[in-house]
Formats: C-alpha cells, structure tokens, sequence
C-alpha cells in the first residue's frame, strides 16, 4: 500500500485511466452482446430457419444462404486480386517505381470513401451498365471492390514483415524469385494474410448501404448468381425498418455474431494448421 | 587451378565504392578468413563471390570472378551458381518450417523428388553438419524450436543439402555462446576435406585457429594476403600488424 501511495500522482491517474479506459471497452462489448443476446434469443425458434421466408415465420435461412454466397463470391473476386497486387508491390515493383505510387495512392483513396457511394457505383456500373441487374453478382462485384484496398493493405503489410534472412536463406539455396515468393514468404505471410481476410469478410457481412442498391432486398434464396437476394445485415435492416419483428432483428443478430465467431475461430484454426 | 581467381575487384554501392581493385586467389579444400575492422568490405566480397549483391538495388561489380576457370557473371545461371556456392549466414535463418522440410527445401528447388532420396540427403546433410544426433527424433518439429547453435547447424545442413563444392560462411558465429562457436569451428574444419571454405570473422582468434590463409581488408582494399601462419606471426603490412596486436585506432 505504501509503495501504491509513494508512486507519482501522474502515474497514479494515467494507470487508473488505462485501467477504466480497458474495463469501459470490456463493458461495452459485453453489454452490446448481452442486450443482444437477451433481446433476440427467446426469439430464436425452428420456424426462423424455415426453408422459406413469409410474412409469418420472418425466416433468416434464405438470408443466410445469401450471406455466405456473398462473402464467398466478393472473396473470390477481391482475394487473389488484392493478394497478387501486393506480392508484386512488395516483391516485385522496383523501389521508387511510379506504378507503386500510383496504386498505393488509389488504394488508400478507395479506402477512405464511404460504402454508400460503393453502392451508388455499384448500382450504375454492375446493376444499369452491365445489366445484371439487382443480383448477389452485382452486390459481391461492388464489395470486392470496397474490401480490395483492405486485403492489399494486410497482405503487403504482412509481406514486409516477413525477415529479409528468409529470402536470403531461400537465394541462397538457388532458389529462384518465383519459389522463393510462392514457397517460404507467402507461407510466412499467411497468418497476416488471413488476419485481412477476416477483416474483409467482416466488413461484408455488416456491409447493408453498398448492398441496397445492388444486391436487392429479395428475402428468396437466390437461385444464382445473377438473382436478387439480401443478406442478413440487410435483412436486419429491413426487418427493423418495418417496424413489426424488432424481437426477430434481434435473433438474426445473434445467428449474425454466431456465424462472425464461427468464421473467425475457423480462419484462426486455418491459420495455425498453414503455419504449423 | 584454385578454385576461385578473382581480379581488379571493384564494387560500388551507388555513388560509393565498397571494394577497391581487390585480386585474390582461394584454394580449394581450404579455409580462406577475412578479417578487418567492421565496414571494410568483407561481407560484400563474400556474397558477391555467389552474387546475393544481385538482389541489392544500385549494387554495381566489376572485373572478373572466376570459379573453375568460368566468370560466374558471365557463363553460370545464378540459381547454379548458388547452387554450387553455397552460403551461411551472420544470423541463423532456419525457414519457419520443420527440420525436415527446410534442409529439403534445396533439393526440392533442384528438382528432386523421391522421397526415398530426399530421407537420404536430410540424413547426410544433418550427419556432415553434426546435428543429426540432436534432430533425428525431432524432424518433423519446427526448426525455430532449435537453440541458436543448433539453428546455425541447421543452416549449415542447409546449405550441404545441394552439395555445393564452396561454403561461404559471414561470421558464423558471432550470434553464438563458446560452446556451439567451438562446435561449428570443429565442423568447419572438418568441412574443408570436401569443400572450399570461405569464412568471414571479426575473431582473430578463430581465423588463427581454424584457416589456411587469411586476408585483412581495409576500407574496401585487400590490404594483405597469404598464409595464416605468416599474416598472423609476420604481417608484411604496418596496418595489419596494427590491427592483428590490437594497437588499430
Ligand atoms: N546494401 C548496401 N547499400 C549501401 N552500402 C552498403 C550496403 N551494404 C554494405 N554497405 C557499405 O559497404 C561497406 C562494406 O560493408 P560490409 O561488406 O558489410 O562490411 P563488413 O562485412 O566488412 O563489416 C560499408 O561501408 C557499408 O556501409
Ligand atoms: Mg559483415
């Protein structure tokens, strides 16, 4: 107690501070997820997982199936996109090189633009000028673009993390650039890599203003690609704006933060299976 | 014929010349040291004996390295090159990958596939660099689980992997405790009976101990050059009798 005392009164408060600042996060998030929690599982019943939705079982299932088509297809997309223009950034492009300068500078822009104008691009180009239409493509296409700078972003960080001794070492052995890259950095890389993605797949799963105007807000399971449909956020989204099925809101935000967890716990297992 | 002949040696990084007309001869199934104050241009002759300077931007080399009678700049590929000159470096580098799979990495690159053939050069690369008794119930572990000696072993192993004929080592055991440096000394000198050796130290005591000709590298010059016996006990040179009694300032 008395060394407690002896310490400096700057110190004192600047530790007490950190300590509420750690205790008031910690106190947010439980409360966000208890409220949640309580509000929307008495709501959680076998009705809400029917094959298909009506005005009465206010189904989530084919909003799940949409969700995971989503993520999955704007993955695709943005993925090896993003991943690709990293590793030649990074390994590739000579330092100084215009094109860096110039891609870096597009990337950090797109990152800072707000998702509604995704959507309004997104709506224009995919939906009017390719004609596709209100469907899951045009919505997925419109938020790979909007994660894409997030995956570069991760990717090219966790490239340059990984220690010049490695590419040496793989040099050294005779090693050409393209086994180097593919065979020791990539695979030191992963973990970071993977870090983005799920960043990247939990923006599009909490994403509804890029999806409004691309993707519809059809509550069918989307046949294809090329059919509307809407994904739990906006499902949510709908459903609370109507006012009637707040209690089922809730209860698709539970199923939301069930499937989050479910895919950062596999993405973390996935990670540590690459890493060994 | 020696196994490597250099000569007029000049590098230049950028606008600045790291080696200055540097000529020397390195014996096969030798132990060739530098030594020289730190900044010299010790590092930078070694790599560029099996041109890591490639992969440095605004690295420039002139005059003629020729490894059994070829100009490595001119008549190898650099991945043969590397494969034949052989590299270890300051700090240990094990790849983030098991025992196993980072001494089979180097065959693998070379096209070897068996996996018959492959047990069988892990296991001699790990015998020829000593470590194999310490790794063999532990293959499939995580080659950072190794202590630091045993990681430079490793990376010896490594580099033996792609039986090269050179081994070129840059201060070896300078991150390393007395006992794992005497131990990679011991294999060192036991490695010249089929390699060519080219290590570099900062420790005169090692260089004395363990190689056949030393050169002392000043300020990018190879300022003396010969037997380890002779460059040791009768320097010829004023500036590296200075270094070698300690009396450089
Ligand atoms: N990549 C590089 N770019 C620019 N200068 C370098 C680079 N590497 C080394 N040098 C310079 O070249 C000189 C020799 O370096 P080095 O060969 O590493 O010395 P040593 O190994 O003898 O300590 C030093 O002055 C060093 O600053
Ligand atoms: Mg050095």
């Amino acid at each position: 107690m008395k060394k407690f005392l002896r310490k400096k009164p700057a110190d004192l408060f600047l530790s007490l501070f950190t300590w509420l600042c750690a205790a008031a996060t910690f106190l947010v998030l439980i409360f966000i997820i208890g409220h949640i929690v309580i509000n929307g599982a008495p709501y959680i019943r076998p009705s809400l997982f029917a094959f298909r939705y009506n005005s009465d079982n206010v189904s989530l299932f084919p909003a799940l199936v949409t969700t995971v088509m989503t993520v999955m297809l704007s993955l695709i997309i943005a993925v090896p996109v993003g991943v690709f223009s990293a590793i030649y950034l990074v390994e590739y492009a000579k330092r100084g090189n215009r094109l860096v300068k110039l891609v870096r500078v597009t990337a950090e822009t797109l990152a800072g633009i707000p998702s509604i104008v995704y959507g309004l691009f997104g709506m224009l180009f995919f939906v009017i000028w390719m004609g596709w239409g209100m469907s899951v493509l045009a919505g997925a296409c419109t938020l790979s673009i909007m994660i894409l700078p997030l995956i570069m972003r991760t990717t090219e960080e966790s490239l340059k993390a990984v220690p010049d001794s490695y590419r040496e070492g793989s040099f050294g052995l005779g090693a050409g650039k393209l086994r180097t890259v593919f065979r020791i950095v990539l695979p030191s890389a992963s973990p970071g890599i993977l870090a983005g993605i799920i960043l990247a797949i939990g923006r599009v799963v909490g994403e509804t203003a890029a999806l409004l105007y691309t993707a519809g807000s059809i509550a069918r399971i989307p046949g294809s690609p090329m059919a509307s449909g809407r994904t739990l956020a906006i499902h949510m989204y709908a459903l609370s704006s109507e006012g009637l099925y707040t209690g089922q809101a809730y209860a698709t935000a539970v199923v939301l933060l069930v499937v989050v967890i479910g895919i950062n716990a596999m993405s973390a297992y996935m990670a540590k299976k690459i890493v060994r | 014929m020696d196994k490597f002949i250099l000569r007029n040696v000049e590098l230049w990084y950028n606008d600045f010349k790291a080696l200055k007309d540097v000529s020397m001869d390195v014996e096969r199934n030798s132990i060739t040291a530098f030594i020289g104050p730190s900044g010299c241009g010790k590092s930078t002759l070694l790599k560029s004996l099996n041109r890591m300077n490639d992969l440095i931007e605004g690295c420039k080399i002139m005059g003629d390295f020729l490894l059994d009678g070829e100009n490595i700049y001119e008549d190898i590929d650099v991945n043969m090159l590397r494969k034949r000159v052989g590299m270890v470096f300051q700090k240990p580098n094990p790849f983030p990958m098991s025992i196993y799979d980072n001494i089979a990495f180097g065959p693998r690159t070379h096209g070897i596939r068996s996996k018959y053939k492959l047990d069988e050069i892990v296991e001699k690369a790990l015998r020829d660099a000593a470590i194999w008794d310490e790794a063999k119930d532990r293959l499939k572990k995580s080659a950072l689980s190794l202590s630091g000696g045993q990681q430079q072993r490793l990376c010896i192993a490594r580099a033996l992997s792609v039986s090269p004929d050179v081994l070129l080592m840059d201060e070896p055991t300078s991150a390393l405790d007395p006992i794992s440096t005497s131990k990679i000394e011991d294999l060192v000198m036991e490695l010249k009976k089929q390699y060519t050796v080219v290590i570099v130290t900062h420790n005169m005591q090692q260089a004395t101990r363990i190689s056949d000709r030393t050169g002392f590298f000043l300020l990018g010059e190879l300022v003396e050059f010969g037997d380890s016996e002779q460059v040791f006990s009768m320097p010829r040179d004023k500036r590296c009798e200075d270094y070698i009694t300690g009396r450089f300032g």
